[in-house]
């Protein structure tokens, strides 16, 4: 471009060059400038002006600007759902970390058919969908279900245990829903790990776990790291394990905005805890760019 | 067998091992899915005797039929939009100089680094104040939204990867704007479009709270009607309907590995023929 523009033309075909370039520019850049604006920016903005208003009676809005909203959120009761939410957004994705990337690593050493046979029965289930294949898990917990049936028959236990509507089960739900997304990016970050700098480090007399942690983990972090963002985020703000295999007893973040909008009708609170969610997620995204992570692993 | 050699093959074992145990933890639940499907109760939670009922209701069900093709018309308008508006504004950002063009390109991958419903509560705030009636509109608009960013994604890692002396290369040689699109931009990058639709069509397929917070009590679509059905237990005509889009899925997988497998060996045999007699 820069080296056409040096060049003299005669002046009516620049013009005409320049108008059609700016068309171009126009019908490629439109779109998505547009779109973006009207709803992303746009409706982020309203829901930041939001969570500062108050709730009138019947859950009216009132546009009358209030801190109530935020410091409802730091109010104990509130606070202990976040808290919730927080650990077991925490634990999902420190299972999914731990068992998706010896996955991963297993996948990297295998011929390249192979590995994307398996990424693709990873992530089937998924795709099929995710919910109805979830809602088996009540079916393999209950009291008298199959898990429970088995352990029994063999003798392993007495009387059935407690599986279903606790944090084990939430969990197990989000690790399934959530770990074949996250292998992705450990599996590139591996696959793309030079085996002459392992080798190189055994070679210089370093055992297999000092090897592991002083050369292969540190080279692929950014990939654990996308990982890492790929489960927190959406787990965090993820109601539907909950309402399936939490029985109503374990609250996420998600499942209290959802209340706000539907039971309680109370707009601006839901708003508020909206924003601190998104708040609380920027800030974890903002320090994986500042370590050098790149947005487009997240896609 | 010296050490080495042991070593490794304790090694292989350990990963075959890993691998069947993964394989274990995602594929039971999908055995129960299918199993249930065949399950003689309306209330799908324990075993009570073997019936194919439910696939013969399942295609009967005009109500759910309705619901799984307006499911699908959502997911082909959201993605069509999203690859159109993402494809064209991955290409055209990449070098535009407009002002605020820096900060557009960033906002796209907002609704990725936050959660979903974050973005659906706040298109359901702007849907409110600017009086827009709730329904199927709004669901399209709210998923094309979801998914532009892994469009826009797939996409630009294409570009990035491609030679931009031949883009300039063909505007150099007289061809506008338009026609280097069309020739050179996009069969370079027809790829990364095409996994970006494959992505959003299957992410919208599932949505269910953007979807869930947009829609009217009118439209509903195959996620809401499952998760809403949770609550009073899932009834085995679901199980049935997941199993039948399941085994198209395997079937296609199928249909892939076995094509692929032919072309390998008709690859192999003429390399082994030239190799007999060399040209």
């Amino acid at each position: 471009m820069k080296k056409k523009d040096m060049q003299p033309k005669p002046k009516a075909r620049r013009d005409k060059k320049t108008a059609k370039a700016r068309l171009a520019s126009i019908v490629m850049n439109g779109p998505i400038t547009i779109w973006s604006i009207l709803f992303i920016i746009v409706p982020v903005i309203i829901l930041a002006v939001m969570s500062f208003m108050s709730k009138g009676p019947l859950g009216i809005v009132v546009y009358k600007p209030t801190l109530e909203n935020y410091r409802n959120i730091f109010s104990s009761m509130y606070f202990n759902v976040i808290k919730e939410s927080l650990i077991i957004a925490f634990w999902t994705t420190v299972l999914t970390i731990l068992i998706g990337y010896p996955f991963a690593a297993i996948m990297a050493k295998m011929k390249a058919k192979t590995s994307s046979l398996f990424m693709i029965l990873l992530m089937i289930p998924m795709w099929v969908s995710g919910l109805v294949i979830i809602y088996s898990f009540v079916i393999l917990f209950n009291q008298s279900g199959i898990l429970n049936t088995i352990l029994m028959k063999i003798g392993l236990i007495s009387k059935p245990l407690n599986m279903l509507y606790n944090h084990f089960s939430v969990t197990v739900g989000m690790l399934y829903m959530f770990m074949p997304f996250s292998v992705l990016p450990m599996y590139s970050s591996i696959e793309k790990l030079d085996p002459a700098l392992i080798e190189a480090s055994k070679d210089l007399g370093a055992g297999p776990v000092r090897t592991f942690f002083k050369v292969q983990l540190p080279l692929t972090a950014p990939g654990i790291f996308a990982a890492v963002l790929l489960t927190f985020i959406p787990c965090i703000g993820y109601y539907m394990v909950t309402d399936m295999l939490g029985g109503g007893t374990n609250m996420m973040i998600g499942n209290l905005i959802y209340r706000q909008f539907t039971i309680s009708r109370n707009w601006p609170f839901g708003a508020a805890l909206a924003m601190v969610l998104a708040i609380v997620i920027l800030l974890m995204v903002w320090i994986y760019k500042k370590v050098g992570g790149n947005l487009d692993d997240l896609g | 067998m010296n050490r080495r050699q042991k070593k490794q093959k304790a090694a292989h074992i350990t990963a075959t091992i890993y691998t069947v145990l993964l394989m274990i933890f995602i594929y039971v639940p999908v055995a129960v899915m299918i199993v249930y499907s065949f399950n003689n109760s309306r209330v799908n939670m324990v075993w009570s005797g073997f019936t194919t009922k439910y696939y013969a209701m399942l295609f009967q069900d005009s109500e759910l039929w309705g619901i799984f093709g307006i499911t699908l018309l959502v997911a082909l308008l959201a993605t069509a939009l999203g690859v159109i508006i993402g494809t064209l504004g991955a290409v055209g950002l990449k070098d535009a100089k407009f002002p605020g063009s820096k900060f557009i390109s960033e906002s796209i991958y907002f609704p990725i680094v936050i959660p979903e419903i974050v973005l659906a509560v706040a298109l359901l705030l702007l849907f409110d104040a600017t009086g827009m009636k709730l329904g199927f509109g709004t669901i399209v608009i709210g998923n094309t939204t979801l998914i532009l960013p892994y469009v826009y994604i797939t996409v630009r890692a294409r570009l990035v990867g491609m030679d931009p002396s031949i883009e300039e290369a063909s505007l150099d040689l007289g061809a506008d704007r338009f026609y280097t699109f069309i020739h050179i931009t996009l069969p370079a990058i027809v790829p990364g479009v095409l996994s970006g639709a494959f992505m959003s069509f299957s992410l919208v397929l599932d949505e269910l709270i953007v979807t869930s917070f947009l829609t009217s009590a009118e439209i509903t679509t195959l996620p809401i009607r499952v998760y809403s059905m949770v609550k009073k237990g899932v009834s085995p005509e679901i199980n049935a309907l997941t199993t039948i889009i399941f085994a198209v899925c395997m079937a296609g997988v199928l249909v892939y590995l076995i094509r692929d497998q032919i072309q390998m060996r008709k690859i192999r045999k003429e390399r082994e023929a030239e190799a007999k007699w060399p040209a």
